[in-house]
């Protein structure tokens, strides 16, 4: 009962960053509505924890919050190097 | 309430599923790809289980979309074209879903307590695992030790999956096409000295945490599949901000390589010696005087190999992708 | 001190909620990838701590409240992180900020 209020805001915005995700033009806004949703992920899962009377499954919530860091950077370092592989196969030919 | 809720996000998935399959730049259906495991982890925590939404966790949104973006960058960015029969293949997908749902008009409604997985199954789980096995978290005895032989497979099956990945991609190319980019690497890097230490904190509490997950995986959400996949990633992430050569330094190929065989053997000698002390296969109980205490310390060491297997696995695929290509 | 409790921890979650509601609108309708950042960076950093505090009102003084700060510490940490090594990622990848209508006609 205390719970549904944010609950239902935390849905509603990730379905808002779900049509960024879809509609973005560029990769990156992709990647912003990507960190988003495991954000807000991270805290439905704390919330629902409570909701449930569970807390022992915050653990996911903390796993959850490191993992989605990992994806976000992977996710940069890759088109980093491409960006740079580019450039130097550009600089290359010149 | 909670019922919309979930309603409410398998739209979502829904959405997000009609979107990969429309989208022809497969960057954007990984990163799409990603979003959807995070909503699969919510559906399966909203529906109240605890360890598949760990382990959805761990996989999907972070290792997933790494190995799929190395993938990527090893191949094509578009897809190609897709052949021309689609009408074919339309039919036969529409029959094949029809079956399916045929299929299920079988099986008792989900939640059904007069089913009888829920009348004679789950309640002897449910009695017997405290005189039995004695630990609190029933599905890892499930899955530990009353249904071994299945997790043994599942082992298996990953450690199949590692040398199928090494057979294709195993030796790394002549390193000449690196030149240039160890020496522009310095000026990229320069613009990330925020993630750089950042990802420095936080490696060793991942790590940490990895080990918390593998051994509190008796009382709580965790266990060797989750743990492996956590603290790969950790070691992935230092892989990323490093350098993969860094990276290669702190575990290297032939302890990664030991470690795909050794969590198997370390799974499949635990049977053995169950047989040899004069059990059945996998049999925990004769490990120790007291059955409880064998089993218990029989799932520790099962879920040791588990985790140690899929650490190897992951690890190994990564470099095999990142050694290959530029990336 | 319950019911207070209770309405307190209400009071967290709803502003928390209604915080990370306006991040998620400012990031579907901002014009740029830098405004949709700044937009969502809210989502990433008054929300979790608005909705973390409710939480941990209704927790008490166990473990599950070394937990939660825990999770708050570790995104308050990664959610700046990581938006800095979106921003730098897209500005060395040629997006340019700016680019809608502003007041002065400049870009």
């Amino acid at each position: 009962m205390l719970y549904y209020a944010v609950i239902t805001a935390l849905l509603a915005t990730m379905l808002l960053a779900l049509v960024r995700a879809i509609l973005g033009p560029s990769v990156y806004d992709r990647v912003l509505a990507v960190n988003m949703i495991g954000t807000k992920t991270v805290l439905l899962l704390a919330v629902v924890s409570f909701l449930y009377g569970r807390p022992d499954f915050l653990d996911l919530a903390l796993a959850y919050a490191l993992i989605n860091f990992i994806g976000v950077l992977a996710v940069l370092e890759f088109f980093r190097s491409r960006a740079m592989r580019e450039a130097a196969e550009a600089a290359e030919e010149d | 309430m909670v019922s919309l809720f979930s309603i409410f996000i398998l739209t979502l998935l829904l959405i997000t599923a009609l979107a990969i399959v429309q989208s022809r730049n497969l960057f954007v259906a990984v990163m799409l790809s990603g979003i959807f495991s995070l909503l699969i982890a919510a559906i399966f925590f909203l529906l109240d289980a605890a360890d598949v939404a760990l382990t959805e966790a761990a996989v999907g949104a972070g290792i997933s979309t790494v190995l799929f973006l190395g993938a990527l960058a090893l191949t094509a960015e578009r897809e190609q074209e897709p052949p021309t029969n689609r009408p074919v293949a339309l039919v036969v997908v529409v029959m094949t879903a029809l079956v399916l749902i045929y299929g299920t008009l079988g099986t008792p409604r989900l939640g059904d307590p007069n089913a009888p997985v829920q009348t004679h199954v789950s309640p002897w789980y449910l009695e017997q695992t405290p005189h039995y096995i004695d630990i609190p978290n029933v599905v890892t005895a499930v899955l530990g030790s009353y249904r071994g032989y299945d997790t043994l497979g599942e082992v298996f099956v990953v450690l199949t999956a590692g040398i199928g990945v090494l057979f294709l991609l195993g030796k790394p190319s002549p390193r000449g096409s690196r030149g240039p980019e160890s020496s522009a690497e310095d000026a990229g890097l320069r613009h990330y000295l925020i993630p750089r230490l950042v990802g420095r904190l936080l490696i060793p509490f991942i790590l940490l945490f990895g080990l918390y997950v593998q051994f509190h995986g008796e009382y709580s959400p965790g266990g060797g599949f989750q743990a492996g996949a956590i603290i790969a990633a950790a070691i992935i992430l230092y892989a990323l901000l490093e350098g993969e050569a860094r990276a290669l330094l702190v575990l290297p190929r032939w302890l990664l390589t030991g470690m795909i065989a050794g969590g198997a053997l370390l799974y499949g000698g635990v049977g053995v010696v169950c047989l040899l002390l004069g059990g059945n296969f996998l049999d925990y109980s004769v490990l120790m005087s007291d059955p409880v205490a064998g089993q218990q310390i029989g799932l520790l060491l099962i879920e040791a190999g588990v985790g140690i297997t899929v650490t190897g696995v992951l690890l190994s695929v990564f470099h095999a992708f990142a050694a290959r290509g530029e990336y | 001190m319950d019911g207070l409790l209770d309405i307190v921890s209400w009071l967290l979650l709803t502003t928390g909620g209604v915080f990370v509601f306006i991040g998620g609108v400012g990031a579907l309708r901002m014009p740029n990838l830098y405004t949709r950042m700044h937009a969502a960076s809210i989502t990433d950093s008054i929300g979790p701590i608005l909705i973390i505090a409710g939480v941990m009102l209704q927790a008490g003084f166990t473990l599950p409240i070394v937990k939660l700060a825990a999770i708050l510490l570790f995104l308050l940490l990664t959610g700046p992180t990581a938006s800095n090594a979106l921003a730098s990622a897209a500005l060395l990848a040629g997006t340019k900020p700016g680019g809608s209508k502003t007041p002065a006609g400049e870009d």
